[in-house]
């Protein structure tokens, strides 16, 4: 069953030095209790088309197209009908928890408004119910800890407290927003395992945006290749990993620090930046940085499909080995 | 060897704490660093590594001598730069130089490009012609990779990017001898990571640099780095050659970080195995006593508990501070048990 279909999303942004345009046409769908990735570079679009989503875009921000979620199309809603969502059936973790964490209140508060919010529970009732999630976000003491303040904890807490407050209600819908970005690797893993643990209890859908494709090896279905604002790949993580088809997608492969291949084998950066977004080139967006860019990438490549429904967006057909 | 260049012998960074008010104030002491030693030669690099609050950038700081020691010595080329006075100090610098994480952060906002590059110039020769600062800035623009018809445009109108490669020429201006980098590339997207790398490891050969090069995640070490030190509650748990390391690392810990990497491929990120590591680092204001790691180690025995195991040379030349470093297998590949 598809839980949220993305037709057509535009996002853009008036500022001083004129339209930028973060999100053009964006497509892609998911299913209840899938896993998918949304990948790119900083700019690429993938938080604000989320953001748009979620009807948090800024007041010098538009979306148009539409965001089907259960078949109702959250871009028309209005702000009532969206609280009735958000944070229940929809809820997202944001990349910086210092900064989404309210400094002036307990844990405890922060975290029992939603539940008393949307399930009308009483104060205690919601208490019990907190520490219980504190406890499987494997928070040693929660009783204790829930008294405390956001600055009292370390920032892998802080990220595991954002991953409690988003499953509080059990939404059908996580949208997690680089949860492990700023978090050591140790901690990062713990991040993963405790996501992969949920969502097999729950059947929450979750959409993960990050730029890290190891974490989406262990964690995800299903892959969003972005650049420059468009979706330039998607596929099963196997099509992606294994038979990328996008010059993009597979530098970003083959820039991934591993561990896992002998260590003097050299690096391959991608060359250059990715384009302004306040003017973008004519054409396929990745063709300044693209090894194989030739004449025809002058003009915008098409969507294309495999019967697989690996879908990419590039002139080329070639598949890596 | 004689071309050894930085000698760092048992230094200690200890800050003193306050907590509460007047007859109720407690001092505490936050050991950062603590008791830590290593050499490194001309034209190396040292990666350093570790989770975040381990001393590594406290140690970098020392290293420079932008923080005072507690405790132990720093000597470059033979001379101990804690005993140096500000001025002398100072004078030293022109062959020390550091590169920050932030890139965005560590450079001025109202300075242009030329001015960011020129400054350490104008400060050590101050009696420098402009036309000889002009060039020198080209030619550093260059040499990092940036348009040198881009000197007048400000630190806002480059990309992160773009910025660290600003930051690399301002550091590598004055020639030095060591450059610290700590956390060069943990801000940047993963294809422009790679980029920075390159041109540092390029940059290295070419100048004969030493390197020291900080991070907190051991697969952006790998690429670049001649010998790794693994840092633990500010100490060093491990320092082994690139290759030993991530074949078979002696200590736990770096068994576990390097593990807790994310395996880009599917196939084998499903079957990918357990760090082992279990709940989160203590607290460097009250560390535990034994071995700091003996309370996440899955190979723990009594005397970790009770005994510091000091850091002591292995038969093939590599460091370590395990007591058991002898009988455990860590081989990478190998399932643990």
């Amino acid at each position: 069953m598809t839980l949220l279909e993305v037709k057509d999303l535009d996002v853009s942004f008036e500022t001083h030095d004129g339209e930028v345009h973060a999100v053009s046409k964006l497509s892609f769908s998911i299913d209840a209790g899938d896993a998918l990735a949304i990948v790119g570079e900083s700019g690429c679009g993938k938080t604000q088309s989320m953001m748009a989503v979620m009807g948090l875009l800024t007041e010098n921000g538009k979306a148009s197209g539409q965001a089907l979620f259960k078949g109702k199309d959250l871009l028309q809603m209005n702000v009532a009908d969206l609280n009735k969502r958000r944070g229940k059936e929809i809820a997202m973790i944001f990349q910086d928890s210092m900064t989404s964490l309210n400094p002036y209140l307990r844990i405890e508060k922060q975290m029992i408004e939603v539940l008393m919010h949307h399930q009308g529970l009483d104060k205690a009732e919601a208490r019990g119910h907190a520490i219980e999630m504190l406890r499987a976000v494997r928070i040693a003491d929660p009783e204790r800890r829930i008294r405390q303040y956001p600055h009292e904890y370390s920032g892998g807490m802080r990220q595991r407290v954002m991953v409690a407050m988003g499953l509080l209600c059990q939404p059908d819908l996580l949208i997690a927003d680089e949860p492990t970005t700023a978090l050591d690797v140790t901690v990062q893993a713990q991040i993963s395992r405790l996501m992969t643990e949920l969502r097999a209890k729950s059947n929450t859908a979750i959409i993960l945006i990050t730029h890290n494709l190891g974490v989406v090896a262990g964690l995800c279905d299903r892959v969003l290749v972005m650049y420059a604002g468009q979706a330039v790949e998607c596929g099963t993580v196997e099509q992606i990993f294994y038979q990328a088809r996008h010059p993009y997608t597979r530098g970003l492969l083959k820039s991934v620090l591993r561990l896992d291949q002998p260590g003097d084998t050299g690096l391959e950066a991608i060359p250059g930046n990715p384009p302004s977004l306040l003017s973008l080139p004519a054409g396929c967006r990745f063709r300044e940085r693209c090894p194989q860019a030739h004449d025809a990438c002058c003009e915008m490549p098409p969507m294309r499909r495999d019967e697989q429904g690996h879908t990419w967006r590039c002139f080329l057909d070639q598949v890596d080995e | 060897m004689n071309d050894r260049v930085l000698r760092v012998q048992d230094l200690a960074v200890h800050f003193k704490l306050r907590e509460g008010l007047f007859f109720k104030a407690r001092t505490y002491t936050l050991k950062a660093v603590n008791g830590v030693s290593f050499e490194l030669n001309a034209g190396e690099t040292l990666g350093i590594v570790g989770e975040t609050g381990c001393g590594k950038s406290t140690l970098a700081r020392a290293i420079l001598g932008l923080i005072k020691p507690s405790r132990g010595r720093v000597l470059w080329l033979g001379e101990d730069l804690g005993k140096l006075d500000e001025e002398a100090l100072r004078k030293k610098r022109e062959d020390l130089q550091i590169i920050f994480q932030d890139p965005l952060a560590a450079l001025d906002p109202r300075m242009t490009v030329r001015d960011i590059i020129a400054e350490p110039l104008w400060t050590f020769y101050p009696r420098i012609a402009r036309v000889q600062v002009d060039e020198r800035v080209r030619g550093m623009m260059k040499m990092v990779g940036l348009l040198p018809n881009q000197v007048n445009r400000y630190p806002h109108e480059f990309s992160l990017g773009q910025c660290q490669r600003i930051g690399i020429a301002r550091a590598l201006v004055l020639n030095p001898k060591l450059v610290v980098c700590d956390e060069p590339v943990s801000a940047l997207d993963v294809s422009i990571q790679a980029q920075i790398i390159n041109l540092l490891k390029d940059l290295q050969k070419m100048l004969n640099l030493s390197l020291v090069f900080i991070a907190h995640d051991l697969s952006v070490v790998r690429h670049i780095s001649d010998r790794v030190m693994v840092m633990y509650l500010g100490r060093a748990m491990e320092i082994s050659t690139q290759k030993a390391l991530y074949r078979r690392p002696l200590h736990p810990y770096t068994s576990a970080l390097i593990k807790a990497v994310p395996v880009p491929d599917p196939r084998l990120a499903r079957i990918a195995s357990d760090t082992g590591l279990t709940g989160d680092m203590p607290s460097p204001l009250d560390p535990p006593a034994g071995c700091v790691f003996h309370g996440r180690c899955p190979y723990v025995v009594k005397r970790c508990e009770l005994e510091v195991p000091a850091l002591r040379r292995m038969e093939n030349g590599d460091w370590v501070a395990c007591h058991r470093a002898e009988e455990l297998d860590l081989t990478i590949g190998k399932s643990s048990t």
